[in-house]
């Protein structure tokens, strides 16, 4: 038997890779994939014709028509194609020829293949440890690709979750900063650099972020959000990720997140100590049923004024970068309605319930409908937090 | 006695440190045993009515007292009492 097999093989022209890929361009070529309709799925060949091999005898007539045209089949590795080929041969095609190799070889020599699910081969490889998480799989990496993700403040909080979202594939990151990069950031913002220094944040941040992953576009919002610009910034983007220095921001932010229903994931640090909760509107708590007022400026010191240790940032920055992944992937359990403190010196986690104050100003039951012609109106925050210390 | 964590913007005036021991049987009393050991917090904790500050955030354990009986909500030995104002730090 084996040496018939061998004797038969003799008989199927085979050819390479890179010779498929010339007869493919030259035209005039039918393309057959002889796999399974899951392995077409991941990746195939651009005009490749699926006929798995089970099914040959039936669906070949209509894929390949022509018995007299150029045929090329190939599979996962060159023995289904061949297979295939021989049976073709034996109904009367005159021109078949299997690719050596199959699509291993193929994407093995950098030629293109069709990606159905959305992912390239690039992407399957860069995500695959996401891909292998059954809580992630492609889909939820198709998800994160197409999240848009804004981060208010590209400093202590923003940077380590802007580097482990942009590592992620979140596809869209847009950074709201108007500061640029002094040397007292870098014990703790390591998205920017030495040679960096001077330069706005928001750019920075980008050109970290493109040198990482170029699945990520990034939106620099280089300015400061005001009752003027907030909605028009945030409705772009599906969630909210609050690294603000600055009370009257935070207050806003809220106010016109629970408006506009975008979740945003806050947190702050100071010294050894942080803080971090997911408001989600109307699901749990926002961020005013948490802090109804602002506390007075000798209680809200910052931390150019107090100091902060920096890997502290890095913690509470990326702790809100895993709140943010469970958000788009829809998994897990998010801190909504938990206020979670981290204590560096004594490495301890507390986490404190916090409820959704009926009495609200802002997502209570009796919270004032504001009317579409208001929308965007804000009062006056920095009058409201007068004192309130922002960290400037 | 019940023990009551300091957060950081008051730890300058209660010596430095994140938690002390104090003695009272319901959260207002465990709260002025701490005005009375450290008279600089008072200003911080309490307006002039007597009544927390609404800036300041009070738990005891992980619940915040606002939606148990308030100051009046009662301590055992075993309760820790979580003082809890906003920070805002972040970014810069």
């Amino acid at each position: 038997m084996a040496s018939t097999g061998a004797e038969i093989k003799q008989q199927i022209e085979e050819i390479e890779p890179f010779e498929a890929d010339q007869e493919i361009e030259g035209g005039d070529v039918v393309l057959i994939d002889t796999r399974e309709p899951h392995e077409y799925q991941e990746a195939h060949l651009d005009g490749g014709k699926l006929v798995p091999p089970g099914l040959l005898a039936d669906q070949i007539a209509e894929a390949a028509p022509d018995k007299t045209a150029r045929t090329i089949l190939y599979c996962r590795s060159g023995n289904r194609s061949y297979k295939a080929a021989e049976q073709m041969q034996a109904l009367g095609y005159e021109n078949v020829a299997s690719m050596a190799g199959g699509i291993i070889a193929w994407q093995e020599q950098g030629l293109p293949v069709i990606a159905v699910d959305g992912m390239t081969p690039e992407q399957r490889d860069r995500y695959s440890r996401h891909t292998l998480l059954p809580e992630v799989g492609v889909d939820g990496q198709l998800k994160l690709l197409n999240a848009k993700v804004l981060l208010i403040g590209a400093g202590g909080l923003g940077a380590p979750t802007a580097l482990y979202l942009a590592a992620a594939g979140v596809g869209t990151i847009g950074l709201v900063d108007d500061d640029v990069v002094d040397a007292s950031n870098l014990q703790r913002q390591v998205i920017h650099n030495t040679e960096r220094i001077g330069m706005p944040k928001t750019e920075s941040a980008r050109l970290f972020i493109e040198g990482l992953n170029p699945d990520v576009k990034v939106v620099e919002h280089n300015g400061r959000l005001d009752a003027s610009n907030i909605l028009s910034v945030i409705e772009n983007y599906d969630l909210i990720v609050d690294g603000a220095d600055n009370f009257p921001t935070r207050y806003l932010l809220n106010d016109a997140s629970v408006r506009l229903r975008k979740p945003v994931v806050s947190a702050s640090i100071l010294g050894f100590d942080g803080q971090v909760s997911t408001f989600v509107p109307f699901e749990g708590p926002c961020y005013r049923c948490l802090y109804p007022t602002p506390p007075p400026a000798e209680l809200a010191p910052s931390c150019s004024a107090n100091g902060v240790l920096g890997v502290m940032a890095g913690t509470m920055g990326t702790l809100q970068a895993n709140e943010v992944i469970k958000l788009v992937l829809g998994k897990g359990e998010p801190l909504v309605g938990r206020l979670l403190l981290y204590e560096a010196l004594g490495t301890s986690f507390t986490e404190l319930k916090v409820r959704r104050d009926p009495e609200c100003p802002i997502c209570g039951e009796n919270a004032p409908e504001i009317p579409e012609s208001e929308m965007g109106q804000f009062p006056d925050y920095d009058l409201f937090c007068a004192g309130a210390g922002g960290d400037r | 006695m019940a023990t009551i964590r300091i957060p950081p913007v008051l730890r300058q005036q209660t010596g430095g440190t994140p938690e002390v021991e104090a003695t009272g049987s319901n959260v207002g009393e465990v709260l002025r045993a701490l005005t009375a050991e450290h008279p600089d917090t008072e200003a911080q904790l309490f307006g002039e009515d007597g009544d927390l500050n609404r800036y300041v955030n009070v738990y005891l354990n992980d619940e915040d007292v606002r939606v148990l009986d308030g100051l009046d909500t009662a301590v055992s030995d075993s309760d820790t009492v979580v003082i809890l104002p906003a920070m805002a730090g972040g970014a810069r």
